[in-house]
This record gives structure tokens, C-alpha cells and sequence, in this order.
């Protein structure tokens, strides 16, 4: 099965996280990388800079109703969440905090395991709350991928820990396997 | 991408009958964000399955305003993305200032913290005396709590703060008085305001406007219906009339992007082209 979608969420500590497995990815990965990470609502988004001049592939802020294009890295827009469609195109919306956060974790992997199925890879990172636990437990009911931190290497283990809990098969692995399972296509 | 599951056939038909028998027509709304509602509904609401909770909303017209609170998003804050009331400051209410009278549509008014904001914002730059506001939405219940005006106390620290950074010329403690945790905004503030039921879905335009403010709107609906709905607002803008959409949204896939230019770019100011 091809995974199509990576879907990654992080809260405290999550720059650093990812800081770790999106620069060595390739400029044409082939797929399409949706990011959620906690950040305050009124404030511009700082990880699209960041990452663009880190990264080899193309980072940008997710818009309302743009197609995923494989090779590119989407940051959910502060105060916004973002879920994917069923044609494969990305929504913002600004419906309630889950969890106290938009954007929230649960919004996306819920909504990419339920447009793209067993093609969704999730990814949880370290953070201080349970935010995508259910998401993740929603991934894998839809027979997609769970990788998580291992909490015993994260910055902030709460976000992990629930997310090991929430699991039933969930890979956990440090950052560095994280990024050498993603380069080496995730599928396997 | 995944077939369909017996979930998601429910929900085409609920949808479906939603139209057909209350005519209200979600069926062109955003799919993941309608049905992460629904499902949270058929939760809330207690029904096993979105059969069940179809079938009491056909049978019992007392169910239909609890499902409408979960269909329609009701979240907002008085002066959200307070750049956006700054730019409509600095940047169109000086073109406001040349008509000799004004209206103004705020079109998906929900509780009504954006309609609250736009009538202060133009008590402080003289115009709401000139004013007629149009506050429209489809959920009756929210239209109340527009027309009632009164919010959390919780939630006024920080309306207060985005009142501030909007450019603010007075304290946003002068409109509202604060009452057992709820803070009850003035009623002048609403005197020349227009509520009224109204669908971008369905209805057509209803009077011609200098200045249209739909935030947080267009994204909750899908490519067709986005484009239904700016076509709407373009014929009801006077020549040379405002608009204004979220900061995450744009006209710029829109079918009808050339009856608009972008008027102040970075806060989705747009001003309709002369026809």
C-alpha cells in the first residue's frame, strides 16, 4: 500500500522535533506532509519561514480548499484547523478548540483517516497535552501507519504517552528512526 | 478517496431530507467539517446512528434548532484578526465618509460579535448614525443571540485586547455594562440593525451595499457554492463597494474573481470593479 499522506502533529518542543525529520527529506519526496503544531493564535506563521530555508522540500501555509501536491509540507495556519477533504484538498475551518488548541491534531488525522484510508501515515511528536490520540487511533482504525516519538525521548512525553495509549499497533521510535523510516518510503 | 461507507450514505441523506423538508441546504457545505459535526451531533444528541437522529429530525420539528447549532459554526471573538478592523479604518471608511448614507451586510452574523465590532467601530469614526446594518444568518437561535448581544464576561479581556489592537479610540468598556459574568452591550449599538433570516445558500440579494463583511463564512462551503455566493455578493455591492473575507480566505479561484480588485491586500479587502 502506498502511503499518500503524512499527516505530523507536535505541540511543546515540536520545532526542535521537527527540526530533525523534515530538512533531510528530499525535494521531490513523493508525497504530501500536513503539519499541526500548537502555536498561539495571533501569531504569524513563523514555521512556514523557518522551514522553508531548512527544508529541501516546498513548505507553505495550507489554504482552503488547495489540492495536495506530493514534494510539499503544509502548516496549519494559526487559529485555524485544517482537515483534508475526500477529493484530496485541504479545508481550514474555525469551529471550536478541540482539545483547547487550533488548530488541533485530533481535526486533522480524524479527517485524513477518513478522505484517505490506509494512505495516511501519522505522526505524533513530543508535546504537553493528549492532543492526537484519538486521531491516531482513528488513523489505524482506517488501516493506515502510526509512528510515534518515543515518550522516553521526547522533550514533553504527555502528547506520545497518550497517543501509545490511545494505539493498539503504533510504531515508536526516536526521531532519527522516524526520519529513516520516512525517507525509506514508510510504506515497508 | 476511500469508498463509501454506509456513514457517509446516511449523511447524504440527511442532508438530502434536511433540504426537502426544511429547506435548508448543507448539501454544497465543506464534507469534513459537516461531518465531523454531524457526528459530534448524533453523539451529543444521543442517537446511535445518523438514521436515527434523520428520522428525529423529520418527526420532531423541536429537534431541528439542536441540530442546526451543531451544523452552523457558531465560534467567533469581537474583533478577530484585529488588523482587518484597522485596514477597514485607515483604509475604507474614509471612502465611507463620501456617501450620505450607508449600508452594510453582514452576511453570516452568527451571535453577532462581528456585526458588535463593526457598530462600534463606526460609532468611533462617526458613521453609525448613517447606517443601516444587515445582520443575516440561517440559524434562528443564533440571530437571537445577535439580537440580544451579550457574551461571556470570559471572553471580553480579550475582545477588549483586539478592540485595542484594531486602533480603538475608546474603551470597549463604554459600550457594554457588566452584569452577573456576562457583559450586555448597548442596544443603540444595534438601533439601526436589520435582523433577518437569510440563506447565501438559497436566497437571493436583497439591497444594494457599500460594504459586505463575510469572515470565516466561504471556507465552511465548497467550490460551487463559494463561487454562488461571491457572484451574490458582487451583484449586491454598489459599484465601487467593499468587501471584506477572512484572513485565511481569497477570491483569487473564485469564477467571479474579476468583479473584484483587491483593495487592501494582506487583510482580504476587496472592492467591487465598476459594472
Amino acid at each position: 500500500m502506498t502511503q499518500q499522506l503524512i499527516a505530523i502533529g507536535a505541540s511543546a518542543g515540536g520545532v526542535q522535533a521537527l527540526s530533525h525529520i523534515l530538512p533531510p527529506l528530499a525535494a521531490d519526496f513523493p508525497r504530501s506532509i500536513v503539519v499541526v503544531v500548537h502555536v498561539p493564535p495571533r501569531q504569524d506563521n513563523a514555521l512556514v519561514k523557518l522551514f522553508s530555508e531548512k527544508c529541501r522540500m516546498q513548505v507553505k501555509e495550507a489554504e482552503d480548499k488547495e489540492p495536495l501536491q506530493p514534494g510539499t509540507i503544509y502548516f496549519a495556519p494559526p487559529d485555524y484547523h485544517v482537515l483534508v477533504e475526500g477529493d484530496g484538498a485541504l479545508a481550514l475551518s474555525t469551529e471550536e478548540p478541540v482539545n483547547h488548541s487550533r488548530p488541533a491534531i485530533d481535526v486533522l488525522f480524524e479527517t485524513a483517516a477518513d478522505a484517505f484510508g490506509p494512505a495516511v501515515t501519522g505522526i505524533v511528536l513530543t508535546g504537553a497535552n493528549h492532543d492526537g490520540a484519538n486521531g491516531a487511533r482513528a488513523i489505524e482504525d482506517a488501516g493506515g501507519v502510526v509512528l510515534i516519538q518515543d515518550p522516553a525521548t521526547a522533550e514533553m512525553a504527555a502528547m506520545p504517552e497518550a497517543a501509545v495509549e490511545a494505539c493498539r499497533d503504533a510504531a515508536i521510535m526516536t526521531l532519527d528512526e522516524i526520519a529513516a523510516s520516512l525517507a525509506a518510503g514508510v510504506a515497508e | 478517496m476511500t469508498g463509501e461507507t454506509v456513514e457517509d450514505l446516511e449523511i447524504q441523506l440527511l442532508l438530502d431530507a434536511l433540504y426537502r423538508h426544511y429547506h435548508y441546504d448543507f448539501r454544497h457545505y465543506a464534507q469534513a467539517s459537516i461531518k465531523r459535526r454531524l457526528l459530534q451531533a448524533r453523539r451529543q444528541l444521543g442517537f446511535d446512528s445518523i438514521s436515527a437522529l434523520q428520522s428525529a429530525v423529520l418527526h420532531d420539528k423541536t429537534m431541528l434548532p439542536n441540530l442546526l447549532n451543531y451544523l452552523t459554526v457558531q465560534v467567533s471573538e469581537m474583533f478577530r484578526d484585529p488588523s482587518y478592523y484597522r485596514a477597514l479604518r485607515e483604509k475604507v471608511v474614509p471612502h465611507l465618509h463620501t456617501y450620505p448614507s450607508l449600508k452594510v451586510w453582514i452576511a453570516g452574523c452568527s451571535r453577532g460579535e462581528e456585526l458588535y465590532s463593526l457598530a462600534i467601530l463606526f460609532r468611533e469614526e462617526g458613521l453609525l448614525d448613517k447606517t443601516i446594518f444587515y445582520a443575516t444568518d440561517i440559524n434562528p437561535a443564533a440571530l437571537k443571540a445577535a439580537q440580544a448581544g451579550i457574551y461571556p464576561l470570559d471572553q471580553v479581556r480579550l475582545f477588549t485586547e483586539n478592540h485595542r489592537l484594531s486602533g480603538g479610540h475608546s474603551s470597549l468598556s463604554d459600550y457594554y455594562t457588566a452584569d452577573y459574568g456576562r457583559a450586555v452591550f448597548d442596544k443603540s449599538l444595534r438601533a439601526r440593525t436589520v435582523f433577518s433570516d437569510h440563506s447565501l445558500v438559497t436566497d437571493a440579494a436583497f439591497a444594494e451595499m457599500h460594504l459586505i463583511s463575510c469572515r470565516n463564512v466561504l471556507i465552511y462551503f465548497d467550490r460551487d457554492l463559494q463561487d454562488r455566493v461571491v457572484s451574490l455578493f458582487a451583484e449586491s455591492l454598489a459599484r465601487q463597494g467593499f468587501l471584506g473575507i477572512g484572513s485565511k480566505e481569497s477570491l483569487r479561484f473564485s469564477a467571479h474573481a474579476d468583479k473584484f480588485v483587491e483593495h487592501v491586500r494582506e487583510d482580504r479587502i476587496y472592492r467591487r470593479v465598476a459594472r
